[in-house]
């Protein structure tokens, strides 16, 4: 296992990260003594569920920036923190580079911690209000490189605060003296010290001013470039989607319905959902004054509809769609769509 | 850390700069507890310089000269200004033995305290379901348990196996132990608390997926974010401490009359009470009221100051 952890094979054609029928469910229910209910005169055990991401199937392949958009409560975090392990999933697996991760221990997984970092939504929870940055930044180098000097480690904090733009020289103050910008370049730095391969970054600009979140997006794409790193990128900006993602997974209701390339995703979206999505984007120039309108709520992911997530709220929906749970095919245009209305032609 | 350079501001500017010291500086009460609350403490720390006598030292008790009335009464000695218990102990001098003894049991009781409950309360906040389950229901256990029938079984039964003597010279370890075992629940369940909601903090979050150890992240993340409840707690366990102790003497359970503390000073002078020898009670109880009053003054202070939200323990 450690040969493979250490240096792995460069197989171009292996993604980097795969997830294969990935699903979590989370228990509302209590502990055993709260399930025990009263039913008809007997004690039955009753357990309900959120299904907040079921059966999700995704590839990363190296250097892309796969960005998962969808409405909130659609599964993308939940998806962000299973790959990094803060969550165990219910069921499926995730593969780094090959090996599957998911069931690693704490002790078998540092040696991945070091090439899969990554970066919150919230800059103002996510630097320790008691530590300094200079102590923030060099926790992680001082795990992961146990034999490193004091002074190297201390040139390696002021290298990655430099190309972050933050002053090496404000290392000594806390993190609640500096702007949510500021923290969220903190972030990445303390993302970045470690020298990662690949970033999960749930919604990172999403907490910020919208004049900060272009410097802290260019960052990030200068960071991709610097040291070839691969991006999940979580956010529910489709802008910011069109501007910085290679690829784009779209998610509904814990299932990804469509996967396209980002240009072929906006420019010829397939799956229904994604219609109604690309077609709520607000436009300087509207030429396409016809929004198409969903009808209903996103049901609840306590009780989850039959066959396809969607059909309760899709116009092309059949009988098959109730029925069977549509699995993602491969379209002639580079993507993959989970749909059985396109796989049958009905719709383009 | 030592690597630390360019620090824009010392330890002690910031400290200068703090809301803590701006409204200490505003809040009178404050100011006057915390002094009334050192001398205290000073005059039990340096209570064999300062005492006039040693009333553990049985040389220098004249059992002729008990019962004597201070200074102000007539019928005093003035070289007992504070008047003298039954055995003709100097009663200044044993109330500051006294007040020494009730304050190490009281500290270290607190100390013991909060050792055990910040650790159980952090395992159980941080590693929930079972370990949580099992913590939190050994807590409420022992929470149904009075302090005091907990002291005055332990202190019993240790009595009747190594008898009299030996609970003497053990009775101040015994005491924090005892106190410190009985009390732990408390600092458990505030840090519990203050762990759960820093737990859904994305600052934990990142330590977990940087791979640091859970111990690492209990101790050196969480902890130091859940300090403010635990100092206000630690004021009010304090007072309770020292009450505790106090309770226990006055039953015969606590500090033998040898090596009194303040409660068993009072309980010793109770049986003279309607023999007109108030002083042998009334001195040391004022002086445990004074002490327990600061105490908590300085904990309802600090308690506004740091967490206004935080329920009155």
């Amino acid at each position: 296992m450690n040969s493979t952890a250490t240096s792995p094979a460069p197989d171009a054609t292996q993604p980097l990260l795969a997830l294969r029928g990935l699903e979590k469910r989370f228990s509302l229910s209590g502990d055993f003594l709260e399930q025990l209910q009263f039913k008809g005169g007997k004690l039955v055990r009753h357990q309900e569920h959120v299904h907040a991401i079921n059966g999700v199937d995704l590839d990363i392949q190296r250097g892309e920036a796969l960005c998962v958009v969808g409405e909130s409560g659609c599964g993308k975090s939940t998806v962000a923190r299973t790959v990094m392990g803060l969550i165990t999933p219910s069921a499926g697996e995730v593969h780094y580079a090959g090996q599957r991760i998911d069931d690693l221990s704490t002790r078998q997984l540092l040696p991945y911690r070091r090439r899969m970092q990554m970066i919150f939504q919230n800059p103002y929870a996510s630097l320790n209000p008691r530590m300094t940055i200079q102590q923030t930044l060099e926790e992680p180098i001082r795990l992961h490189h146990p034999d490193w000097t004091a002074q190297r480690i201390k040139d390696k904090v002021g290298d990655v605060m430099q190309s972050v733009g933050i002053d090496p020289d404000w290392g000594a103050r806390y993190g609640h003296e500096f702007s949510g910008g500021q923290r969220q370049r903190i972030a990445i730095a303390r993302a970045l010290a470690v020298d990662p391969e690949f970033i999960v970054a749930d919604e990172p600009i999403s907490a910020l001013d919208v004049s900060i979140q272009a410097q802290v997006l260019n960052l990030l794409m200068e960071a991709q470039q610097r040291h070839n790193l691969t991006y999940l990128f979580i956010t529910h900006d489709l802008a910011v989607v069109e501007h910085f993602g290679t690829r784009v997974a779209v998610m509904y209701l814990g299932r990804v319905c469509e996967v396209a390339p980002t240009a072929t995703l906006f420019a010829r979206p397939r799956h229904p959902y994604t219609q109604a999505l690309m077609s709520a984007i607000p436009r300087l120039e509207d030429d396409r004054p016809q929004h198409i309108r969903l009808e209903g709520e996103v049901p609840t992911p306590v009780h989850l509809p039959s066959g396809c997530v969607f059909h309760g709220r899709c116009p092309h929906a059949e009988r098959r769609c109730r029925e069977e749970v549509p699995t993602l095919i491969a379209t002639d245009d580079g993507g993959q769509v989970a749909c059985h209305a396109v796989e049958e032609g009905r719709i383009g | 850390m030592t690597t630390l350079t360019n620090r824009p501001t010392s330890r002690w500017e910031r400290f200068r700069d703090s809301y803590l010291l701006y409204s200490f500086k505003r809040d009178l009460i404050a100011q006057v507890s915390l002094l009334v609350f050192i001398v205290l403490v000073a005059a039990a720390v340096l209570a064999p310089w300062l005492a006039p006598m040693d009333p553990y030292d049985l040389t220098q008790i004249d059992i002729l000269a008990s019962e004597l009335p201070p200074f102000w009464v007539d019928g005093s000695d003035p070289t007992y200004l504070m008047g003298t218990d039954a055995q003709g102990r100097d009663l200044l001098s044993t109330i500051l033995y006294g007040a020494r003894v009730s304050l190490i049991i009281g500290f270290g009781a607190v100390a013991m305290q909060a050792a055990l409950g910040v650790c159980f309360g952090l395992l159980a906040g941080y590693l929930g379901g079972r370990v949580d389950a099992f913590l939190m229901r050994l807590a409420d256990i022992q929470l149904s348990f009075s302090t005091l029938m907990v002291a005055i079984v332990v202190g019993a039964l240790f009595k009747a196996i190594f008898g009299g003597g030996t609970f003497s010279d053990y009775a101040v370890p015994l005491l924090v132990l005892i106190i410190g075992l009985a009390e732990w629940p408390q600092y458990a369940r505030t840090v519990r608390a203050s762990v759960l909601a820093e737990k859904g903090k994305e600052y934990v979050d990142a330590a977990r997926v940087m791979g640091l150890p859970s111990r690492r992240i209990m101790f050196r993340h969480i902890l130091p974010n859940t300090l403010s409840p635990i100092f206000v707690i630690s004021t009010v366990q304090v007072a309770n401490a020292i009450i505790s102790e106090a309770a226990l003497s006055f039953l015969g359970l606590g500090m033998p009359e040898t090596q009194p503390s303040l409660g068993s000073l009072i309980k010793s002078g109770f049986d003279y009470l309607q023999s007109g020898s108030w002083w042998i009670t009334l001195i040391p109880g004022l002086v445990l009221v004074i002490l327990v009053l600061v105490i908590n003054l300085l904990g309802d202070w600090l308690r506004d100051v740091l967490n206004p939200r935080l329920y009155k323990g």
